[in-house]
């Protein structure tokens, strides 16, 4: 999608947060000098067209209870990848599932899976769905828990 | 976070609607006031309980490029290392992980070539190898996590 100006201004003026008032979108208008109708119209079409993903509340997994977020990544066939991947990400406690490149020798894992889970004991079954799904086409595997949010901002362009 | 958070965490993780009094309706939809949900809201941000809210906008839609990049950081450089990696407003998420590559971070770019330009600053300021990971296929993103 072709962005102008305008739709820019909104997204400055808005990826650090939606306004905790009663009329959010007239607010934003005022700020920059448009309608609410306009500033509402323009959102919506950016999220029809996939440039909002949605407009949402994001949790801190921590302060919700979630202790074990883990980057689970497998060494697997390059022939096997996309089918295997597109099975994991099938899963309903996988919250993303990628194909990513090696970096060998100190990085051999090419599928990377998370998992988010309150337990250990939860974390391990889900570990355990996805290593008995791969089967045999997995070389090596590896769990990388997070030990801590280091920064979480969402993304931000220049104003 | 009592149950009423739990609600407003849940149902706002499914999104947000575009309409003049958004926050009305969602509260109407949990069953507070208005003032409720925008006091309880504020809370929940401010304790950090929610990292943020609002519209999250997707890079490569926008024309611009995402990627997925570690380092493997000498324990005692970790916090200067991590404060050099905040410090770019490209950088959207970063995390410590337990192994010897135990920084990973999201950069979310505006134009693609902007990748390259802020991983050889990194590489640069932090005198280590950034380890980029840019997605080869996406097989899904998504799932919300219930309070």
């Amino acid at each position: 999608m072709q962005l102008d100006d305008i739709d820019r201004q909104i997204i400055h003026a808005t990826q650090a947060g939606l306004p905790l008032v009663a009329e959010p979108y007239q607010a934003i208008a005022e700020q920059l000098g448009l309608t609410a109708e306009d500033v509402m119209q323009r959102m919506a079409k950016m999220q029809q067209q996939g440039v909002i993903r949605r407009i949402a509340a994001v949790p801190n997994h921590y302060k919700i209870g979630y202790h074990y977020n883990g980057m689970t990544v497998w060494d697997v066939e390059e022939e096997h990848v996309h089918r295997l991947g597109q099975r994991v990400a099938e899963l309903p406690f996988v919250s993303h599932c990628y194909q990513r490149p090696r970096h060998l020798p100190d990085w051999p894992y090419n599928l990377f899976a998370m998992v988010h889970a309150k337990t250990e004991q939860d974390a391990e079954r889900q570990i355990a769905v996805i290593a008995e799904l791969l089967g045999e086409d997995v070389r090596r595997q590896a769990v990388l828990y997070s030990t801590k949010i280091l920064k979480k901002t969402g993304l931000r362009i220049a104003g | 976070m009592d149950d009423t958070d739990k609600l407003i965490i849940n149902q706002l993780q499914k999104g947000f609607p575009i309409c003049e009094s958004p926050y009305r309706q969602v509260a109407e939809h949990i069953g507070i006031a208005e003032d409720e949900l925008l006091n309880r809201l504020q809370t929940l941000l401010d304790d950090g309980v929610l990292s943020r809210f609002g519209p999250m906008y997707h890079a490569e839609q926008m024309g611009g490029a995402l990627t997925l990049a570690a380092l493997k950081v000498p324990e005692e450089r970790f916090d200067e290392v991590a404060e050099i990696v905040n410090g770019f407003q490209e950088v959207a998420h970063n995390y410590a992980r337990n192994h010897t590559l135990n920084m990973w971070f999201v950069l979310a770019t505006e134009r693609p070539e902007q990748v390259e330009s802020v991983i050889e600053q990194i590489e640069r300021q932090a005198g280590l190898t950034v380890y980029n990971m840019p997605k080869i296929r996406e097989y899904y993103v998504g799932l919300q996590l219930e309070a």
